[in-house]
């Protein structure tokens, strides 16, 4: 009778206090350079040592430039944090995966790729995406910095238990529809507040047809309605994922491993405090026309007249529309655009890169686009130049980068102008998110690379296009 | 240790708008520090300066009329990133309390963490404080910790608070010293798994 997220979270109680407040054990936490000096400072000033430093991995991500990694990064701020870092980790015992080095990456991605991330267990990083861990059926969440030392000093955070929701997609999705498109379409129905003190977990035979890189990319973006987390019961595609990745058990640990994995599902009479049922027929392709991520619609759709808006959420509509330079009814295809942006730690792996080379193959980028394409990691990178991604991407006019967070929130040098458009695959679109005064529509990687090549906002048609001559 | 809350009685400022992020409240550009302190001066900072850095007429921080430790703003107040730096760029700036009819959660712990107090109200009661701050900008607001009300003129809203963190900040005692006075139960949770 209990939910998936209910047999984790009951697994890691230490401590019950009052109100439904609790301490919780945690299994692994990943730190960067942005959220976790002031945590390392507030231990030093404690006079206590990391408690157990080796459930603890360090990638830095947010700051780090996406060309020349074998240069020191140019800004001395960034510069500073990089090696606060490496400082405090040095000085702990803490593993890091060091910029340039064959496992750094966005830390959602390494954690994944590297089998750190294993079902069962409990998961924090100073990040508000540390979600996407819970497509492996996990209990992941975002923590602020006094969390971060808090995990630091006692392997444990101080947690009031959120309610249960269940989101069940059931049916066939379209061929030309991503796992972007599945989570814009439901954070566009349900809003930015829609989970605010849930927990989700995605279910239904469309998200258990999804590919693990996919599932990630949903859970990902539970925090964009305001969720503590999304979650997604492991199955065969899971264990198969993680089977033989380095930090994955091993032997008869993995046999172990795996019973108990087995193990993590929604018992068939769990009751959630809150159930939404979608039909994968009804998705489309999504892109959003304003500065949040609720602010969803069809590609080949219109934005809304004011009278389709709730009333007190009008005001946030003008502003939005005010800040795009959009009108209320206009139609979003054939929008000029002036970035594309492909990467983050929502699109940011091998899957997407694949996607949007496919879809580029044997074309050409429209003259007047810049594109960012960014992946996610030093293994998304290889395994990219590997499968002949990078050629492909070359020959179409596009350029490869080195991993990192880039322009998903533009900490780097990766900045869209003020004023510009940029079509992206991260997960915020808020005002000067890529950029004091950048305009960003948040949309998935076909959709990306359809815009790319024809230089304005384009439906990602995968029927073979009609002979041009 | 924090610092302890119980009664607060301040003007406010009220900021008028839903869905408040994280990235509107600090940048990530002004995250790229190693400390907590000082990030006051770029609370909201592309709202209140324009490319030059001149304050922005119309934003109601740049609005002499409009001053106080109570900050009010419209619903879901702090979504987005996990930043911290919100929450210390917010007492930084001299606020103790932030009132709307929403918080995203991780902006509520990180308030709490900090010592400030989210004043989670009705939307009707929100909408009302609005009104009557934005008009009368000298109203004086009061916020009881130990009864859990918020109160102007003749007007009273009682708020939820998880007991544990009520205590916290009656008493200025922290999260990170309780984990800290159960390490041994710690051990012995990891001992039995």
């Amino acid at each position: 009778m209990k939910t998936l997220f209910d047999k984790i979270w009951e697994a890691h109680v230490v401590d019950a206090i009052a109100g439904g407040a609790c301490v919780l054990y945690i299994d692994r936490q990943y730190i960067h350079e942005v959220t976790s000096p002031q945590a390392f400072e507030g231990l030093r000033k404690r006079g206590i040592k990391v408690f157990r430093p080796d459930q603890t991995t360090a990638s830095p991500d947010h700051n780090i430039p996406t060309i020349h990694q074998h240069l020191p990064a140019q800004d001395p701020l960034s510069r500073e944090q990089l090696s606060t870092l490496e400082k405090n980790c040095a000085e702990q015992g803490i593993r890091i995966f060091k910029v340039g080095s064959s496992r750094n990456g966005i830390v959602h991605v390494v954690g994944p790729e590297t089998g750190l991330t294993q079902p069962g267990m409990t998961i924090v990083c100073g990040d508000s995406h540390t979600s996407t861990h819970g497509a492996l059926g996990c209990i992941a969440f975002g923590i602020g910095t006094s969390e971060v030392e808090m995990v630091l000093a006692s392997q444990c955070v101080l947690q009031i238990r959120p309610k249960t929701m269940r989101i069940n997609i059931e049916g066939e999705l379209k061929e030309n529809v991503c796992a972007k498109d599945i989570i814009l379409y439901i954070i566009s129905r349900l809003g930015t507040d829609g989970g605010t003190g849930h927990f989700i977990e995605f279910a239904g035979s469309a998200i258990r047809s999804l590919s693990m890189e996919a599932r990630m990319t949903i859970c990902n973006m539970s925090i964009e309605m305001g969720a503590r987390g999304g979650m997604i019961a492991p199955d065969e595609k899971t264990f198969a994922y993680l089977k033989g990745r380095e930090y994955a058990p091993q032997g008869i640990a993995w046999k172990k491993a795996l019973e108990k994995w087995k193990q993590l599902y929604s018992d068939p009479d769990a009751v959630f405090d809150k159930e939404v049922n979608f039909r994968a027929e009804d998705i489309e392709p999504m892109i959003t026309y304003g500065t949040n991520p609720g602010m969803g619609i069809k590609i080949n759709g219109t934005i809304p007249r004011p009278e389709e808006i709730a009333p007190s959420s009008r005001l946030s509509f003008w502003k939005a529309l005010k800040y795009m330079n959009f009108q209320a009814g206009d139609r979003m295809e054939g929008k000029k655009i002036d970035y594309v942006f492909v990467g983050s730690c929502t699109n940011g792996r091998i899957e997407d890169l694949r996607a949007f080379a496919n879809y580029v193959k044997g074309k050409k980028k429209a003259p007047h686009i810049t594109a960012w394409i960014v992946p996610g990691s030093k293994q998304v990178e290889k395994q990219a130049i590997e499968e002949g991604i990078r050629d492909t991407l070359e020959a179409a006019g596009f350029e490869l980068r080195q991993p990192g967070c880039s322009a998903c929130l533009a900490m780097n040098e990766d900045k869209i102008p003020e004023g510009k458009y940029c079509v992206a695959t991260s997960n915020r679109n808020f005002e000067g998110r890529q950029g004091p005064g950048a305009r960003t529509l948040l949309a998935g990687p076909l959709a990306a690379a359809a815009t790319a090549i024809h230089g304005v906002i384009t439906y990602p048609d995968l029927s073979p296009a009609p002979s041009e001559f | 240790m924090i610092d302890k809350f119980d009664i607060l009685t301040s003007t406010a400022v009220p900021l008028n708008i839903e869905n408040i992020d994280t990235d509107q409240i600090i940048p990530a550009r002004f995250l790229k520090t190693t400390h907590k302190e000082g990030l006051g001066s770029n609370l909201f900072y592309d709202w209140r300066y324009d490319w030059e850095g001149h304050p922005q007429s119309g934003f109601v921080l740049n609005d002499g009329k409009y001053k106080g430790s109570i900050l009010i703003a419209g619903k879901n107040f702090g979504c987005g990133s996990s930043r911290e730096h919100a929450a210390w760029a917010i007492r930084d700036a001299g606020f103790k309390a932030v009132v709307s009819s929403h918080f995203a959660d991780i902006f509520r712990n990180n308030a709490l963490n900090n010592g400030l107090l989210p004043v989670q109200i009705s939307e009707p009661f929100l909408a009302g404080l609005f009104k009557q701050t934005e008009a009368f900008p000298e109203t004086l607001l009061t916020i009881n910790l130990e009864k859990q009300t918020i109160c102007y003129e003749n007007e009273t809203e009682t708020f939820d608070l998880n007991p544990y963190k009520k205590e916290c900040l009656l008493k200025g005692f922290d999260d990170i010293d309780y984990v800290l006075s159960i390490r041994e139960k710690i051990q012995a949770f990891e001992e039995q798994r």
